[in-house]
């Protein structure tokens, strides 16, 4: 029987092929797969996309005149006409106390009594009271309800309350949207859920379900296992990609100011990182369940909170901060923001490239145990 | 066989441990001769799957050397993966790829060609019954069909050496039987080599060669004829008396200290004594050793018997008139799939009562179903006169159940594990202490230290036994107890049962282990989810074809009822 020796190039991409097909079959054929590679990203940008805003918006506030002069009701006036808030009139400050008290509102706008007249006359006050249940939120409402007067009383009283004029201008995010980083923050996770998670689940089954043992003991080499298990799961995360920009860009019309080479550069070094782990927590822990429950601790969770994605980095005290740089994530979350709302900083890209470079090398280097193809 | 044949297979002290538990390999020497089929058996822990991982280089050996065709497993893997087959435990196939999808990975990562192929696949799908299920996923696949398909997979070419580990595990008796068809026509007709591991004794029988493996340790290498002949002039068959069944007649037996064993068989007991020409009552018949028989001179010869105390429980479960257990139209769907369909049986006090069939048969199904583990899609079951159905919780109180896999709390020593047990079934104080302290005494479970993890298999069985007899039930469940467990803590396990069916307890019990049959009063086999046999195990055994030289055993009369079932179907399916 003349064969061709199994060490033959051509006889190792046949192998490899065989490996790719293989896992992708099984991957249109398995609902877990197609749930945590297609559906849970498309909700995700969903999600992302329309549920989960850190902006605020509709607040509602009670508010009590007890004034009820017309300088009074034209201030009022403003405040029903802002984005910002959605005013509630109370008739005593009890009842906007009950109010506050059950979460109805989250803040209380009062106008006293001779309110008019002491504009008028030297300068009046009014009082809010906000909930500060939620400080970040408070601290907005705080902020709103004070641009809102100050822009009122500029217009109707000039001269008597004091004339400056603060002008604010947020960078990046012009808009204040939060959509805004929040879309490069989805990028973030729907690839390590594919690269990471997804691929530690299925390299896991294989152990479990002795496939992997079978196949050892094949002509096939250890390495050629690793680039069959690798190929389909680079290719699904990068549709993912693909989703999560063209969802980005023409659904909730975030710019994408850097290159899309650039883009899509940093994101195989984050897939081949994602899917390095992935590889390397499954062949050490062999089972499914421990598998994803490692994987989503060591890489899923922090990606979301450690990152910078949510949370700024700068803020967080100098431990947690010493262990953000163990995650890859926290390097690609950078290079995401730059590419998407700044543009090509190489200063930027550079150093987190090659962050996520040195990952990679040092995982290629861990992943002695699939290519060694033995069992303990 | 030919004594002069090449050495495909040779291992020389060959030492291989995993923590710090007992080496699961110490000191294994063997050899497997080109073109011979042999077996390695033993029971679970004995290291037949870890020497079989270290002949395909997955394992590396701690001391000692391997050669396999001539190559060392431990520098030369990939070069043996390339001329072995090696199908493990589970078959390894791919549930979610079809039939022929299977084939074509293995041929695809063997570099079988497209003609090779044209040649071959016909033959594989021919010998091993598949070619109407081509394009069925495996994991759609019955567990016989799957072992067969796992089988072909390894033949996509031939192989230099082919190691098959407990390819017959839970599978149907007819399946095992094609099994080894298939592989011995394999070997005698091309010349292959095979090593299979088997927990089941009776298997051996069929192969060239046996390799007995005990705690790591070979206890003989030899054909199976020289182990059988072991027992030559020591085996007799005995009947029992009136009043007396073979089951007490077997326990009687089995307390001669003359005899080595004792087992029931076909309605009489098979005796095997300790020494030739002396017969252990007046009435024993000679009759021909089986493997078996010299399989326990052998172990004997390692082991000395236990020392045996009948169970003696402190008050005798309450009388009852009519059944105990009443299932009448019993079934339960999952989605499409019927696990068990219409079963019907009912089992009185202090009977044992056995379910038997295959893996996937539903008989642990239906015993979740009796336990109130799981809610009937329909049908009645009673057990007393409490509709499991609607007083879950009344029922339970009366039963005591022992799952299949060791479901005690591992790191907790002995006591505490009895303790917590005794507190959950309501018992406390003096009472707690009293049931404890007769559990720990009458199964001998005063001796063990540490966790109950680290206790070897017959004592967490005894220790699981225990705790499910501490509030005093009336039935008992055990579901799949000697599965995987050495032949001497299967018979010490039955004599326990019958001591306590003797006392008025009753006791429900699933095996795979057709023979088992016999120490039940009334059995039920199914396959599928369907009752396929029910009755006595007399009246199971006359449905299978009568024979001028031997009494059909248990598992001729399985497969018998099974061929009656598909022939009937088939008729059904061209009507």
């Amino acid at each position: 029987m003349e064969r061709a020796p199994s060490s033959d190039l051509r006889a190792r991409l046949g192998r490899i092929g065989t490996l790719v097909r293989k896992e992708w079959r099984q991957m249109i054929r398995d609902p877990a797969s197609i749930a945590m590679g297609v559906v849970l990203p498309v909700i995700l940008i969903l999600l992302f996309g329309y549920g989960l805003s850190l902006d605020v918006k509709n607040v509602p506030i009670a508010v009590l005149n007890q004034d009820g002069s017309g300088l009074a009701g034209s201030l009022i006036g403003r405040l029903q006409l802002s984005p910002y808030f959605a005013p509630r009139g109370v008739t005593s400050l009890h009842q906007a106390e009950q109010l506050l008290l059950r979460g109805r509102v989250s803040a209380i706008f009062t106008v006293p009594p001779l309110f008019a007249r002491q504009v008028r006359a030297s300068g009046a006050s009014v009082q809010l009271i906000v909930s500060g249940a939620d400080a970040n939120t408070a601290r907005i409402i705080e902020g709103y309800v004070t641009g809102v007067i100050e822009a009122w009383s500029a217009q109707r009283a000039p001269g008597l309350l004091a004339p400056v004029q603060v002008q604010s201008r947020v960078w990046f995010n012009a808009a204040n949207d939060s959509r805004y980083f929040l879309v490069p923050g989805l990028i973030v996770l729907v690839m390590t859920l594919i690269g990471a998670f997804l691929t530690a689940m299925v390299v896991a089954r294989e152990w479990e379900r002795g496939t992997f043992e079978a196949l050892f003991v094949t002509p096939v080499r250890g390495t050629e296992i690793l680039l069959g298990k690798t190929i389909p799961y680079f290719v699904l995360g990068m549709a993912g990609l693909v989703l999560c920009v063209l969802a980005g860009r023409f659904l909730f019309h975030v710019p994408l100011r850097g290159s899309v080479a650039v883009l899509f550069a940093g994101s195989v070094l984050y897939v081949l990182v994602a899917l390095g782990i992935g590889l390397l927590i499954s062949s050490a822990v062999k089972n499914q369940l421990v598998a994803s429950q490692v994987t989503l601790l060591a890489t899923f969770m922090p990606a979301f909170m450690l990152s910078g994605l949510l949370f700024d980095l700068r803020s967080m005290p100098a431990p947690i901060r010493v262990v953000t740089y163990l995650l890859p994530a926290r390097y690609y979350v950078a290079l995401l923001q730059t590419t998407f709302l700044a543009g090509d900083v190489w200063a930027v890209i550079v150093p987190n490239a090659l962050a996520l470079l040195a990952m990679l090398g040092v995982l290629a280097f861990a992943l002695g145990a699939i290519t060694r193809k033995r069992l303990a | 066989m030919n004594a002069s044949a090449p050495v495909v297979l040779e291992c020389r002290e060959v030492h291989k441990s995993f923590g710090p538990r007992a080496p699961a390999l110490a000191g294994v020497s063997l050899s497997v001769p080109a073109g011979s089929l042999s077996a390695l058996v033993g029971p679970d822990g004995a290291g037949k799957t870890t020497l079989i991982r270290l002949v395909c280089g997955l394992l590396r050996p701690e001391r000692g050397a391997l050669r396999v065709l001539g190559l060392d497993p431990v520098h030369e893997a990939q070069r043996i993966q390339e001329q072995v087959s090696y199908m493990p435990q589970k078959f390894g196939l791919y549930e979610d790829l079809t039939v022929r999808e299977n084939l074509d990975l293995y041929a695809d990562l063997h570099g079988v060609s497209r003609e090779e192929r044209a040649a071959r696949y016909p033959q594989l799908l021919h010998m091993t019954d598949l070619g109407r299920f081509e394009a069925r996923l495996a994991g759609q696949l019955s567990g016989g069909m799957k072992q067969k398909l796992g089988l072909a997979c390894t033949l996509v070419r031939p192989p230099q050496l082919l190691l098959l580990d407990e390819p017959t595990v839970g599978v149907d008796p007819l399946s095992r039987r094609e099994l080894w068809q298939i592989v011995r026509r394999l070997v005698h007709e091309e010349g292959l080599t095979v090593l299979m591991s088997t927990a089941y004794l009776d298997e051996a029988e069929g192969a060239d060669r046996v390799i007995v493996l005990q705690a790591g340790r070979v206890l003989a290498e030899a054909a199976p004829g020289e182990i059988t002949r072991l027992a030559a002039g020591r085996t007799y068959k005995l009947t029992p008396g009136a009043g007396e069944s073979a089951r007490t007649l077997q326990a009687r037996l089995l307390g001669v200290e003359s005899v080595i064993d004792a087992v029931p068989d076909a309605g009489a007991v098979r005796c095997v004594g300790a020494h030739p020409q002396c017969a252990p009552e007046s009435g024993a018949q000679p009759v021909a050793p089986r493997f078996e028989d010299g399989f326990m001179v052998m172990l004997r010869g390692h082991q000395p018997p236990e020392a045996h105390s009948d169970i003696v429980l402190r008050r005798a479960p309450p009388q009852a008139s009519g059944a105990l257990i009443e299932v009448r139209g019993l079934l339960r769907r999952f989605g499409a799939f019927t696990a068990v369909d219409r079963v019907s049986f009912s089992v009185a006090r202090g009977e044992i009562f056995g379910l038997l069939g295959p893996n996937g048969a539903g008989k642990t199904t239906t015993f979740r179903m009796l336990c109130g583990l799981l809610a009937p899609s329909g049908g009645v079951l009673r057990i007393g006169a409490v509709d499991v159905a609607t007083a879950g919780d009344a029922a339970r109180g009366q039963l005591g159940y022992v799952a299949q896999k060791f479901s005690l709390y591992g790191p907790l020593s002995v006591r505490e594990n009895l303790e917590f047990f005794a507190s959950v079934y309501g018992l406390h104080g003096a009472a707690r202490r009293e049931r404890i302290d007769w559990a720990m005494g009458q199964f001998e479970l005063t001796g063990a230290r540490g966790a109950a993890a680290d206790l070897p298999g017959g004592f967490k069985q005894r220790l699981a036994m225990a705790a499910a007899l501490l509030h005093e039930p009336r039935i008992l469940f055990l579901d799949e107890p000697t599965s995987g467990a050495d032949p001497l803590a299967r018979r010490a396990f039955w004599r326990r049962i019958s001591a306590l069916a003797a006392q008025g307890v009753t006791v429900v019990v699933t095996t795979h282990f057709m023979q088992e049959a016999e120490y039940c009063d009334h059995i039920v086999i199914m396959d599928a989810g369907r009752v396929l046999a029910q009755g006595t195990p007399a009246e199971v055994r006359a449905r299978a074809p009568r024979h001028a030289d031997f009494e059909p055993t248990m598992e001729d009369a399985f497969i018998a009822v099974i061929e009656q079932a598909r022939a009937a179907e088939a008729a059904a399916g061209v009507a």
